[in-house]
C-alpha cells in the first residue's frame, strides 16, 4: 500500500498532469514578476486570470478560433493592466488598494458578462479546446512522450514564454530598463528614461501573461468557465514569485515544483481518501505557498522601489 | 571667446520659497567653476534645472550657443552635459557595466551589444585613470568607488561640462585628494567641471572661479586666485550669525559605559561590532567620526536600546543594563536624535502637538490614567517646547512634515531636552540645515554639556567634530578607535583613521 | 505626452474630505449605468428598482439594516488594520473562525443564560478571529512575509475546514443530509428586533462596537499609537511607542472585528452555520472601509450604503434581468473612485508645457 503511493512517480501520466497544471501558474507568475520588478505590486492578479478565463472562452463560444481567443484574452488583461497602472504609477495610489479593487473590478465583471450572454445555464455549456498536438518522432519516446511532448500548443506557449521573458530582461535594453525601474527609478530618470513609462508597459505586459494563464484554464486544461475556477491561483502565484526571487527561470522551476505537489495530492487522494478528508488535500498548496514565503523571506532581495510610487520632479 | 556655458537670468520658486532668483553665469572650456553656498541657498536646485529635472520658472540656458531644452534630461545629456548627483543614482542589484550602459541604446532596441561597451569602457579606464571591475555588482563597491563609476558614467556619455553635486560629503579627506587629482586630470583632457559645495577650503584648492549663492541670488563671484576665505565666508553666509562659544568641560561622573561590546546580526547587510570600549562623562562631548557604512548606525542603535549587543555589557551610571528596549533606555534618561528626521524623528502626516507627546506615553499628565488624552495639556506643552527652541510655526495643529528642515531638527531636539535626559546620541545632527539652524543646534548641544550632562556625536563633518567635541574617536569596519583629545589632534590624523590605518 | 506632475497639497480642506466619498459614489454609480446599459436596460430604471428593493418598504429596510450588520463589523475591521497600514485581506476567513467559534461554543457545549451567553459567544468570536489573525502578524514582524498574500491564502484554508467540518464531524444529524451546523442554543440566538423581519440584536452590537472603536481611535492611547505606527513605524519606534505589541492590538481588534461578523450571522441571521454563510462579507467589508475614508463612525454610514446595493441588486434581478453581479461591480468601481478622490485630497494636478 505505501509502495503505492511512491509509484505515483513512475507514471507518465503524473508528469503530464504537473505540465498542464503548472501553465497557468507559469503564465501568472511570469506576469507578476515583470510587474514587481519593475517597482509595482499588481494584486488585480487573481482577477485578471478570472477574467482572461472567461473572456477567452467566451470568444470561442461565440465563434473566434482558439487563437485568436488567447489574443483577447491578452488584450483584456492588457486592458485592466493599463487601468491599474494609471491608478500606481501615474497617480501615485497605494498598490495595495488598487490591486485588490482591480481585482474586484475585472471578476465582477467577467461574472456580470458570463451571466449577461448566457443567462440560464444551470450546467456551464462547453467549447471545443486546444487539442493534443503530438510532436513528431519525440511524442512517441516510451515514458517520456507522453510526459512532455503530448501536449496542446498552449501548453508548450507557456514554456516558450518562459523564454522570451527571460531574453526580455537579460538581453535587452527595456529588461534593463524594467530592472532597474524597480531598484532605483532616480537613476533611470537621471539618464533621460521615462520611468512612469517603463513601468506602465511592464505593468500592462505581466497583465496580459496573467490573462493568458487564466484563459489557458478555460481553453486547454478544461472546457467550461465556472464561477471561482481560479481558486486562488493568483496569490499562489504572488507567493511564488517570491520564491523564484523575481527570476523567469526560477518561476519556471516554483510553478513546476508546485504543480508536481498539487498533481500528486490528486492522487494521493484517490489511495487515501478513505482516510484523510480530501479538504486536506485541496488546503496542501495554501499552506505550501505560505511555508514557501517564510523560507524565501530569510535569504531573497526585494526590488529596492517596489510599492514606492515614483513621482517626478520631488526635492530630494 | 564663447563660453561653453551660460546661464542668464535663471528663476524658479516653489510656492512662496523663492529657490533661484535671476541667476545669471558663464562657464568657460577647461575651467572648473565652483558653486558655492550654505544648504538652502538654491545651488542643487539651479542644476537640476540645467539638467532637466525642475522647469524653471524664467531664464534661458545656452550650451554652445545651442539652447538647452528645459525638462528634457535626455537632450541636455546628448549636448553633452554630465552631472554626479549627491545621492547616487546606481542601481545596486545590478553589475557596473549594466549600470554605465543603461539609457545607451534605444527601449526598442534589441540587444545591449554588451562588448562594443566593454572595450569602450576599458579605453575610458585607462584614459582617465580611474581603475574598476565592469563585472562588480554595486552593492559590493565601496563609497569613492561609487563615485568613480558615476563619473565613468558621465564620461561614457562623451560629457564635456560635468556638474559634481557635493561630491566630497562621503569621502575621507584622502579620498578627497584623489577625486581632486581626477578633476585636474579631466580638465587636461579637456573637460569642465562644475563644482558644487558648501565646503569652502576644498573649493578654494581645487577650482579656477567661484561663484557665491545665497537665499536664492547670486551675491558674489571671484576668480580663485584673487579670493581669500574671509571674504568668501561673509558673502557665504552674510549677516553676522553667532556661533555659541565652547567653555572648558569639567567631566564629572562617568554616565555611560560600553565594555567588549559586540553586535552581529541575521542580516549580512549590518556591520559586525568587534570588541567596542567607550566611556563617557557628564558635561562632556564625545564625537565619532568616520565614513558611513562603518557601523555607526549599528552603534546609535545599541547605545539607544534598539539593539541588544551580542556580547559585552552597558552600563549606564554605573549599573548594568539588562533590558535592551528603546522604552528602558528612555526611562534611564538617554536620548536619541536620529541621523534621518523624517524617516526615524517625527511622524510626518501627523500634526506637531502630536508629535511631541509621542515620548510622553506615560506621563500622567497627557495621557490619563485610563489612557485617554488631554488635550489642552499636550497643546500647552506643545507651545511651550516650540517657543523654549525658537521653532517657527503657523499653528500647533499643522501636520508636521510642513516644518523646514532646521525646525523639524529643533523640535526634535527640544522635544528630547524637555524630558531632562543625561546622555544624548545625536546622529549628523546638522545634516541639510542653514547656518543659522546650525548655530542654535550647537547652542543646544553645548547647552546639555554645560547642565552637566554627556553627549555622543556620531558625524560625517570633522570640521563640526572637531569644533563641538572634547575627544574624538573614529569608527572603521566596526572599530572604534581610542578617544583622542580634539586640542591635540588634526583632521589628517583622523582621516588616517578613517581610512582603516592605526586600528 | 501629457507631462504633469502631483504636488502635495498644504492644507486638505474639511470640506473637501467630507464630499468626496459622496462625490466617488456619483461618479461610480454614473460609470455602473454604463454596465446597466449593457444589460439592455434603463439605468434610471434600475436604480429606482435598486432604491425600492433596499429602501422602499419596512421589510426592505430591515433586510438592508441586517446585511449592514455584518459588513460594518468586517468594515471596522479593515478601517482598523489600515489605518496602521497593515493590509488585513483575511476577514472572510476570520469571519468563518468567528462561526467555527460559535458553532462549538453555541450549540450545547456551553449553557448560561442569555444576557451573559450572547456577550459569551461575541467574546469567543472576537477572539477566534483575532487569533487567527495573530501568527500572520508575527510572520510579518519577523520574517517580512508579505499580509496580503498571507490573510488571502488563509481565508481558502479556512473554508476548506469548514467544509471538512460541515460534511464531517460537526454535520448536523437533523439537517436531512445537508451539509449544516447544529444549530445554536436559544439563549445564544441574537434576537429579532424588529418583527416580521430577519433584523436581530446583532446590528445593535454593530453600532456599539463602531462607536467604541472611533472612541478608541480618536482619543485614547492605543489608537494614538495605533495611528503612529501605521503613518510611520519608525519614528514611533524611535519615540518609544511598542510597535510590536501595537500591532498585536492592531491584530486582535481587526481579526475580533471580523470574527464578531461571524457571530452575527451564525447567532443571528441564520442560527446555524453553512458553507455559504458570507457571500464574500470580508471582501465587502474593504470596500466599505476605503468609502468611509477609514473612519469609524463614517464605517456604520458605508455599511448601510454597500448592504443598501446589494440588497437593492437582489431584488433588482428578479424584477429586470440584469445579473446580482452588478452589486459587485458597482462596489468595485466604488472602490476605484474612492481611490481617485484620495489622490485629489492630497495631491494637485500641475501640467506642465514641454519646451520645444
Amino acid at each position: 500500500m505505501i509502495l503505492e503511493f511512491f509509484e505515483i512517480f513512475f507514471t507518465a501520466g503524473f508528469w503530464a498532469a504537473t505540465i498542464r497544471i503548472a501553465c497557468p501558474l507559469i503564465f501568472a507568475t511570469l506576469g507578476e514578476v515583470i510587474c514587481e520588478r519593475s517597482g509595482v505590486l499588481n494584486l488585480g492578479i487573481e482577477g485578471i486570470m478570472s477574467l482572461g478565463a472567461m473572456v477567452g472562452w467566451m470568444s470561442v463560444y461565440l465563434g473566434a478560433d482558439l487563437y485568436s481567443g488567447i489574443l483577447i484574452a491578452a488584450l483584456t488583461g492588457a486592458l485592466f493592466g493599463l487601468l491599474h497602472a494609471i491608478f500606481t504609477v501615474y497617480l501615485g495610489a497605494s498598490q495595495h488598494v488598487t490591486g485588490i479593487g482591480i481585482t474586484m473590478f475585472a471578476s465582477s465583471v467577467g461574472f456580470f458578462s458570463f451571466k449577461l450572454i448566457l443567462p440560464s445555464s444551470t450546467t456551464p455549456p462547453k467549447i471545443i479546446p486546444f487539442e493534443k498536438l503530438e510532436i513528431p518522432f519525440l511524442s512517441e519516446i516510451p515514458f517520456l512522450g507522453e510526459a512532455l511532448f503530448q501536449h496542446t500548443p498552449f501548453t508548450y506557449l507557456a514554456f516558450f514564454s518562459v523564454i522570451i521573458i527571460f531574453w526580455l530582461l537579460n538581453s535587452t535594453p527595456f529588461g534593463l530598463s524594467i530592472k532597474m525601474a524597480g531598484e532605483n527609478p532616480m537613476a533611470l530618470e537621471a539618464q533621460g528614461i521615462d520611468v512612469l513609462l517603463v513601468r506602465t508597459v511592464s505593468v500592462i505586459l505581466g497583465s496580459s501573461l496573467m490573462a493568458i494563464g487564466g484563459a489557458y484554464l478555460t481553453m486547454s486544461a478544461f472546457d467550461a468557465f465556472y464561477f471561482g475556477m481560479i481558486n486562488g491561483r493568483g496569490w499562489i502565484a504572488i507567493a511564488l514569485v517570491i520564491f523564484a526571487a523575481w527570476k523567469p527561470e526560477r518561476a519556471l522551476l516554483g510553478a513546476l515544483l508546485f504543480a508536481g505537489l498539487d498533481a500528486y495530492q490528486v492522487r494521493a487522494q484517490q489511495l487515501a481518501g478513505a482516510f484523510i478528508p480530501y479538504q486536506f488535500f485541496l488546503m496542501l498548496p495554501f499552506f505550501l505557498s505560505i511555508v514557501a514565503m517564510i523560507i524565501a523571506s530569510k535569504r531573497t532581495r526585494y526590488p529596492k522601489a517596489l510599492l514606492i510610487p515614483f513621482r517626478r520632479g520631488e526635492r530630494h | 571667446m564663447n563660453p561653453l556655458l551660460k546661464v542668464q537670468s535663471i528663476s524658479k520658486s516653489f510656492g512662496d520659497l523663492a529657490a533661484n532668483s535671476e541667476i545669471s553665469f558663464e562657464v568657460n572650456k577647461g575651467e572648473v567653476l565652483a558653486i558655492l553656498g550654505e544648504n538652502g541657498a538654491g545651488k542643487t536646485t539651479l542644476m537640476n534645472i540645467l539638467f532637466g529635472h525642475y522647469m524653471p520658472d524664467n531664464g534661458q540656458i545656452y550650451f554652445k550657443n545651442n539652447p538647452i531644452k528645459f525638462g528634457n534630461t535626455r537632450h541636455t545629456i546628448s549636448l553633452g552635459v554630465g552631472m554626479v548627483h549627491q545621492h547616487f543614482t546606481l542601481a545596486d542589484n545590478l553589475s557596473v557595466l549594466e549600470n554605465i550602459i543603461i539609457g545607451q541604446k534605444s527601449l526598442f532596441s534589441f540587444s545591449l551589444s554588451k562588448k562594443t561597451a566593454l572595450d569602450k569602457l576599458n579605453s575610458l579606464i585607462e584614459k582617465f585613470s580611474l581603475p574598476i571591475d565592469p563585472d562588480a555588482m554595486v552593492s559590493d563597491l565601496s563609497v569613492s568607488q561609487k563615485q568613480r563609476l558615476e563619473i565613468l558614467k558621465t564620461l561614457y556619455k562623451d560629457c564635456e561640462l560635468l556638474i559634481l553635486d557635493e561630491p566630497t560629503a562621503a569621502l575621507t579627506p584622502q579620498e578627497t585628494e584623489g577625486l581632486f587629482k581626477t578633476i585636474k586630470n579631466m580638465v587636461n583632457q579637456g573637460l569642465s567641471v562644475i563644482l558644487i559645495s558648501h565646503k569652502l577650503n576644498e573649493v578654494l584648492s581645487v577650482s579656477d572661479r567661484i561663484i557665491v549663492l545665497r537665499n536664492g541670488k547670486k551675491v558674489g563671484e571671484k576668480k580663485t586666485a584673487n579670493a581669500d576665505y574671509k571674504s568668501i565666508a561673509s558673502m557665504i553666509v552674510g549677516k553676522e550669525i553667532s556661533y555659541p562659544k565652547k567653555i572648558k568641560s569639567k567631566p564629572n561622573r562617568e554616565v555611560l559605559r560600553l565594555e567588549m561590546v559586540s553586535y552581529k546580526s541575521d542580516h549580512d547587510l549590518d556591520v559586525k561590532i568587534n570588541n567596542l570600549n567607550l566611556k563617557l562623562y557628564g558635561g562632556e562631548i564625545i564625537g565619532i567620526a568616520g565614513v558611513a557604512g562603518n557601523g555607526q548606525q549599528s552603534l546609535a542603535k545599541l547605545l539607544t536600546g534598539h539593539l541588544k549587543p551580542t556580547e559585552g555589557k552597558i552600563f549606564i551610571n554605573q549599573n548594568e543594563v539588562i533590558d535592551s528596549s528603546p522604552k528602558n533606555f528612555m526611562n534611564q534618561k538617554v536620548a536619541y536624535i536620529p541621523e534621518d528626521r523624517n524617516k526615524d524623528g517625527l511622524v510626518g502626516d501627523m500634526s506637531i502637538w502630536e508629535n511631541i507627546i509621542m515620548t510622553e506615553t506615560d506621563s500622567i499628565k497627557i495621557f490619563n490614567q485610563l489612557g485617554f488624552i488631554n488635550s489642552k495639556n499636550s497643546h500647552d506643552q506643545a507651545l511651550s517646547i516650540c517657543k523654549t527652541n525658537d521653532v517657527r510655526l503657523q499653528k500647533i495643529d499643522q501636520p508636521a512634515r510642513l516644518l523646514s528642515g532646521g525646525n523639524v531638527q529643533k523640535l526634535l531636539i527640544g522635544k528630547w531636552l524637555y524630558r531632562k535626559p543625561q546622555i544624548i546620541i545625536a546622529c549628523q545632527p546638522t545634516r541639510g540645515l542653514d547656518e543659522g539652524a546650525i548655530a542654535a543646534v550647537h547652542r543646544m548641544i553645548l547647552d546639555a554639556r554645560k547642565d552637566g550632562n554627556g553627549v555622543i556625536i556620531i558625524g560625517e563633518d570633522l570640521d563640526e567634530l572637531l569644533s563641538l567635541s572634547d575627544k574624538i574617536c573614529v569608527m572603521y569596519n566596526g572599530h572604534l578607535s581610542k578617544p583622542l583629545d580634539t586640542l591635540k589632534t588634526d583632521k589628517l590624523t583622523i582621516g588616517m583613521l578613517m581610512s582603516g590605518k592605526g586600528f | 505626452m501629457i507631462n504633469f506632475r502631483l504636488e502635495e497639497r498644504e492644507n486638505k480642506s474639511l470640506r473637501r474630505q467630507i464630499i468626496s466619498p459622496f462625490l466617488a459614489v456619483f461618479v461610480a454609480l454614473i460609470i455602473s449605468s454604463l454596465f446597466i446599459l449593457l444589460a439592455g436596460v434603463s439605468p434610471i430604471d434600475s436604480f429606482k428598482e435598486l432604491f425600492i428593493g433596499s429602501f422602499g418598504s419596512r421589510n426592505a429596510i430591515a433586510e438592508t439594516l441586517s446585511r449592514a450588520t455584518p459588513m460594518i463589523l468586517t468594515g471596522l475591521a479593515a478601517s482598523i488594520a489600515f489605518k496602521a497600514r497593515f493590509w488585513n485581506i483575511g476577514a472572510e476567513g476570520q469571519l468563518y473562525a468567528g462561526a467555527l467559534a460559535v458553532t462549538f461554543f453555541g450549540t450545547g457545549l456551553v449553557e448560561l443564560p442569555s444576557f451573559i451567553m450572547i456577550p459569551f459567544l461575541f467574546l469567543v468570536g472576537a477572539l477566534a478571529g483575532g487569533l487567527l489573525l495573530l501568527p500572520l502578524v508575527l510572520l510579518k514582524n519577523y520574517y517580512k512575509v508579505d499580509e496580503v498574500v498571507t490573510t488571502l491564502l488563509t481565508n481558502f484554508i479556512v473554508v476548506l475546514l469548514v467544509s471538512y467540518l460541515l460534511e464531517g464531524p460537526w454535520k448536523d444529524p437533523m439537517s436531512l443530509g445537508w451539509p449544516q451546523g447544529a444549530s445554536v442554543i436559544d439563549q445564544g440566538v441574537l434576537p429579532q428586533i424588529l418583527s416580521r423581519t430577519r433584523l436581530h440584536l446583532g446590528f445593535i452590537f454593530s453600532i456599539f462596537f463602531a462607536i467604541l472603536i472611533w472612541i478608541i481611535i480618536s482619543k485614547h492611547l492605543i489608537g494614538y499609537q495605533i495611528k503612529a505606527v501605521g503613518f510611520n513605524p519608525s519614528a514611533a519606534n524611535h519615540s518609544g511607542v511598542p510597535v510590536l505589541k501595537t500591532i498585536f492590538i492592531v491584530a486582535l481588534l481587526s481579526g475580533g472585528m471580523a470574527g464578531m461578523a461571524g457571530v452575527t450571522e451564525t447567532a443571528g441571521l441564520k442560527g446555524y452555520l453553512t458553507l455559504d454563510l458570507s457571500p464574500g462579507f470580508g471582501y465587502a467589508g474593504i470596500a466599505v472601509a476605503m468609502l468611509a475614508a477609514l473612519h469609524p463612525l463614517g464605517v456604520i454610514a458605508s455599511g448601510i450604503f454597500l448592504a443598501s446595493i446589494y440588497v437593492g441588486a437582489d431584488a433588482m434581478s428578479r424584477s429586470m434581468n440584469v445579473p446580482t453581479y452588478l452589486a459587485d461591480v458597482i462596489v468595485a468601481i466604488t472602490v476605484l473612485c474612492v481611490l481617485v478622490s484620495l489622490i485629489i485630497n492630497q495631491y494637485k494636478f500641475r501640467f506642465l508645457e514641454q519646451n520645444k
